[in-house]
Order: C-alpha cells, then sequence, then structure tokens
C-alpha cells in the first residue's frame, strides 16, 4: 500500500508539474460554474434549490476530460521506456495500475471538492436535498473511477496517446449514451441487459439519492475489470 | 550476493534471442558483456533485472531462483536508453525512486544526498531532467540505480554518447563501486572493457562463444608472439631474412617493407623468441631501431569470434 501511494503521490504531482491539471480545474469549473450559475436553465431560472444542472454538466465534463488524463498514463511511459525504469524497482504491477489509478482519482476528487462552494450557496439559498446532493457527488466519484479505470485500460495497450485517448472515449461512449439508445431500442431481455451495461442509467438512480447495492457492485466491478485488464497487458510485455 | 545464469533461453517469435546459455558473476567481480546488436545482450540483462520473464532455464541471485522470489530490491539496473522522467527535477526523481524502492523516510534524504555526491549532480541538482546534458543524465541514471545501494549492479551500455571525459569518469565510478558489488555491464567500446572489467563475456547470436579475462582471449586466440622488428639501413636484407629464420623458437619471418629493412618475427607456439632475436642481433652487430611486442587486438578476436 506504502508504494501505490508513493506512485499516486508522484502521478497526482505530474498533473500539475505538466499543466494539465490547471487546465483541467479550470475548465472543469468554468463550464459547471457557468452552466449551474449563468446561462440556461440554471439554479435561479428553476427555482428549484438542488445541484442537478451542475451535476449533468459534471457528468459530461468528466466524460470528456478523463480519457485526457489517463491517455498518457501507461502509453507515455511504455514510449519513451520509462515503465522499464519503473517496473525494474521494488514494485508490482498491480501497484503501479493502482497508483496510477488513484493518482488520478486524486485529480478529480479534488476538482469535486473546489467545487462545495456551490453546495453551501445552495443550501443557503433554499431548503435543499442533502442526501441527493451526497449521492450525486458520490455518483461521480463512482462514474470517474470507473472511466478512469477504462483510461488506464485503453492507455495500456497501446503506446500513442491519441490512440489512447480515442479509445477510452470509444469505451466511454458505449457506458455513457450508447447502451441506453440500445435499451430503448430493444425489448425483452435484450433491453435489461442493455439498461444494466448503462453506466447512466446506473448513475442517475445513485443520483436521485437511491443508494442501491446493485449499483455499488456495477460501478466497482466496471473499476475492477478496467484495473485487471490495464495490468495484464502492462506484464505483457 | 553472486549472480548464476542457468541455461537460459528466450525467443521472440520464432527467433532465438538467447539460447541456453550459463555464466557466473561473484561478488566484487566486474563482468563485461560484449556482442554485437541484436545479439542478446539486452535481453539477458532485461531477465536478470526481471523485466522480462523467464522462458526457459533460471537465473539464481544469490541462491534464489528469479522465478520464485521478486529479488528487485538487490538490484540497481540501467536500462539500454537511460529513461528518466524528463518533466521532474534530479532531487525529486531521486527520492520518488529511493521511495519506489522502499527505502524508509528517514534515510531517503541522506541516500539522495550521497547519491549526489558520489556522482557528481551537485550543480544540477535543482534541474529539471530535460534540462541535463546527456553526461549528466547518463550519471542520473547511474545515481538511480544505485539509490538503494543493490548488491548487484546491471549496467546496459552506460557509456554511450558520453565524451571521452565523461567515459573514463563514469568508467572510474563503475570500477570504485565494483570492489564491493557485483556488477554486470555492457558495451560496444572493446578498450573501455579491458580498462574496467576482471572478466569478459562476448556473446553472438544468443550463445556465449567467449569467458575469461582479457588476456586468456588473447592467449586463446593466439598463443604466438609477434614481434615487428625494424634494423637500421646498413643490414642487408637477404641476410637478416635468412639468419632470423635459422632460429630455433621462430616459426616464420616475413618482410613488412624491404626498404626499410622492417620484419615481423612470428615465434613458435608458447616458445618465447625475444631473447634468440636478442643474441642474434648482437653477435651479427646488426642495429635494431624497432622491436615492438605485438599484440591481437581485442578488436580482432571479437571479430573472429561474432563474424561468421
Amino acid at each position: 500500500m506504502d508504494k501505490v501511494l508513493v506512485i499516486a503521490k508522484k502521478e497526482f504531482g505530474s498533473f500539475f508539474d505538466s499543466l494539465v491539471a490547471y487546465i483541467l480545474l479550470a475548465a472543469f469549473l468554468g463550464f459547471s460554474g457557468f452552466f449551474t450559475w449563468i446561462q440556461g436553465s440554471d439554479i435561479f431560472m428553476r427555482r428549484e434549490a438542488d445541484l442537478d444542472v451542475f451535476f449533468s454538466v459534471a457528468r459530461w465534463t468528466l466524460f470528456f476530460f478523463i480519457p485526457a488524463l489517463t491517455m498518457k498514463m501507461v502509453a507515455e511511459e511504455k514510449k519513451t521506456g520509462t515503465i522499464e525504469m519503473l517496473l525494474t524497482k521494488n514494485v508490482t504491477d498491480r501497484q503501479v495500475v493502482l497508483g496510477k489509478f488513484l493518482g488520478c482519482l486524486m485529480l478529480v476528487g479534488v476538482a469535486l471538492l473546489f467545487t462545495l462552494p456551490y453546495y453551501f450557496s445552495v443550501a443557503w439559498l433554499g431548503k435543499m436535498d442533502h442526501g441527493a446532493t451526497i449521492t450525486g457527488y458520490l455518483g461521480l466519484l463512482l462514474m470517474s473511477a470507473a472511466y478512469i479505470a477504462i483510461g488506464l485500460f485503453a492507455s495500456s495497450i497501446t503506446n500513442n496517446q491519441i490512440v489512447a485517448f480515442l479509445l477510452a472515449l470509444l469505451i466511454g461512449i458505449f457506458f455513457h449514451l450508447l447502451f441506453d439508445f440500445l435499451a430503448s431500442g430493444t425489448s425483452g431481455y435484450l433491453s435489461e441487459l442493455f439498461q444494466t451495461l448503462s453506466l447512466t442509467n446506473h448513475y442517475d438512480s445513485i443520483s436521485r439519492g437511491v443508494l442501491d447495492s446493485k449499483d455499488l457492485i456495477y460501478f466497482l466491478s466496471i473499476t475492477g475489470l478496467g484495473l485487471f485488464l490495464s495490468e495484464y497487458f502492462i506484464s505483457k510485455r | 550476493m553472486d549472480i548464476k545464469v542457468q541455461n537460459l533461453s528466450k525467443s521472440y517469435g520464432p527467433q532465438k534471442a538467447v539460447d541456453n546459455i550459463n555464466f557466473e558473476v561473484k561478488p566484487g567481480e566486474i563482468l563485461g558483456f560484449l556482442g554485437p546488436n541484436g545479439a542478446g545482450k539486452t535481453t539477458t540483462m532485461k531477465m536478470i533485472a526481471q523485466y522480462l520473464e523467464i522462458e526457459k532455464g533460471d537465473i539464481l541471485i544469490g541462491g534464489q531462483s528469479l522465478k520464485d522470489h521478486s529479488l528487485k530490491k538487490n538490484i540497481g539496473y540501467l536500462p539500454e536508453s537511460n529513461p528518466l522522467y524528463s518533466e521532474m527535477p534530479v532531487i525529486d526523481y531521486l527520492e520518488y525512486v529511493a521511495a519506489l524502492q522502499g527505502l524508509p523516510k528517514e534515510r531517503i534524504n541522506d541516500r539522495v544526498r550521497e547519491m549526489v555526491k558520489i556522482c557528481g549532480l551537485d550543480v544540477e541538482k535543482h534541474k529539471q531532467i530535460s534540462e541535463l546534458s546527456k553526461g549528466y543524465r547518463q550519471r542520473v541514471g547511474l545515481a538511480q540505480a544505485m539509490i538503494h545501494d543493490p548488491e548487484i549492479l546491471i549496467l546496459d551500455e552506460p557509456t554511450t554518447g558520453l565524451d571521452p571525459n565523461q567515459i573514463i569518469e563514469i568508467r572510474e565510478l563503475i570500477k570504485n563501486l565494483g570492489r564491493h558489488k557485483t556488477v554486470l555491464f555492457s558495451t560496444h567500446i572493446l578498450p573501455e572493457v579491458e580498462a574496467t572489467c576482471d572478466r569478459i563475456l562476448i556473446i553472438n547470436k544468443g550463445k556465449i562463444v567467449a569467458d575469461g579475462t582479457a588476456s586468456t582471449l588473447r592467449q586463446q586466440a593466439q598463443g604466438q608472439e609477434i614481434h615487428h622488428i625494424r634494423f637500421s639501413d646498413e643490414v642487408n636484407t637477404q641476410d637478416a631474412l635468412d639468419q632470423l629464420r635459422q632460429l630455433a623458437s621462430v616459426q616464420s619471418v616475413e618482410i613488412l617493407d624491404a626498404t626499410k629493412k622492417k620484419f615481423s618475427v612470428v615465434s613458435k607456439p608458447n616458445l618465447p623468441a625475444t631473447r634468440e632475436i636478442w643474441n642474434t642481433c648482437v653477435s651479427k652487430n646488426w642495429m635494431i631501431t624497432e622491436f615492438i611486442p605485438f599484440e591481437t587486438k581485442l578488436e580482432d578476436i571479437f571479430r573472429d569470434l561474432t563474424m561468421n
């Protein structure tokens, strides 16, 4: 666990070294703030004390930003050869994957922490459903974990960052959008299967404030599978 | 700790990169690993460093098999192209590697400071790695390999791309370290092997073709002494040729340059001819202007063993 934290800290730090972190934070807060408070169906327009707008904007921004964070994590190390240096240190492949995963999740966590003022402001403005808001944040974190794992997997099968980015988006769009479409276009077992696979579906049920073990298991198994596959492709060398 | 490589093989597809090799490196020994490009040096070193899995055979480190144990903490490894995190400052990078190797927190600072001193990185320690010259990068590479004070050092071409002064510095560094550690290092620069290594291993097409000290390799390749002799102008060429050929210890004499009176004399195997040649010249009152013992160059041995 020590080593995982060491790697996570380094990965977290290198987001800031390469300015990626600042760009992500600025864009994330900019987008979500703009749509939550200023533009379109914002809070004042809706006259409801909740963060639904923020959650749906954050859902989409994270969907695009996470592949941009994960794309270089393994692919670049493979390309420059630093992966060889890293893996011949006293660490296991699994510790490397978990460390990178955690480092990225920490950055997303920080981005979400910066939106806590939204929460306090809305709570001050009106009567708020605190439970639904907390599970909304939890849903965002779980969704991010799943997309980070998918992104790491995409990054570990190539040494080209762009390929890793596009592949992560391609896989992501199925979970984010397409399974949901497919579910409404089909019927019976098939529809149920797509319904189960759709990440949006599970996310919605969590962000409504219902914490079902089914949804937890869903997110954790996507995360687990992504990390497992990343480790497998890193160990194949 | 010693390294024992036993019947080690590894293939990439149908091509055998390493083909059933056996060798041993003892503690306190510096072993030079030679071979043309693609001979299997790097593959072997990657397997010892536990980057690549062992396909067939075994590698024992201090008696323990790499198949069942992770012995990474005992090994310091410098990969061939010396990959480094170029966006990190030198000190941060070394601290990171020290933490990865599992050094306790309170020792990390001391160790990093020590490595910076040993590797001569003091002036550059706060720079980003991408700002360093190649020589300093190589030093950072060596520093990261040795940060946890491993008993075994695996260095894959540590001196490529350095200027002659840097090569000598790095060579001295390796020599000093090698007294207490087991060192295996590969190179293309043949004089470097002689200057640094206790033993030489030559590998070609995945197989070991020579194993021994530089002088034993020479003897194996040669077994005979060769001298280049030049006489002063008054000596008769034909006379000298005849007289030298009659000597019991001389196998053959060739004229290298008739006008300069230059000859090449090859002795019989294991019979030193120097004294006999000298005595003959003295008795004939020939003046010698050059008398050069001629060694087979390591380059020639290398070519003989690896070109076929």
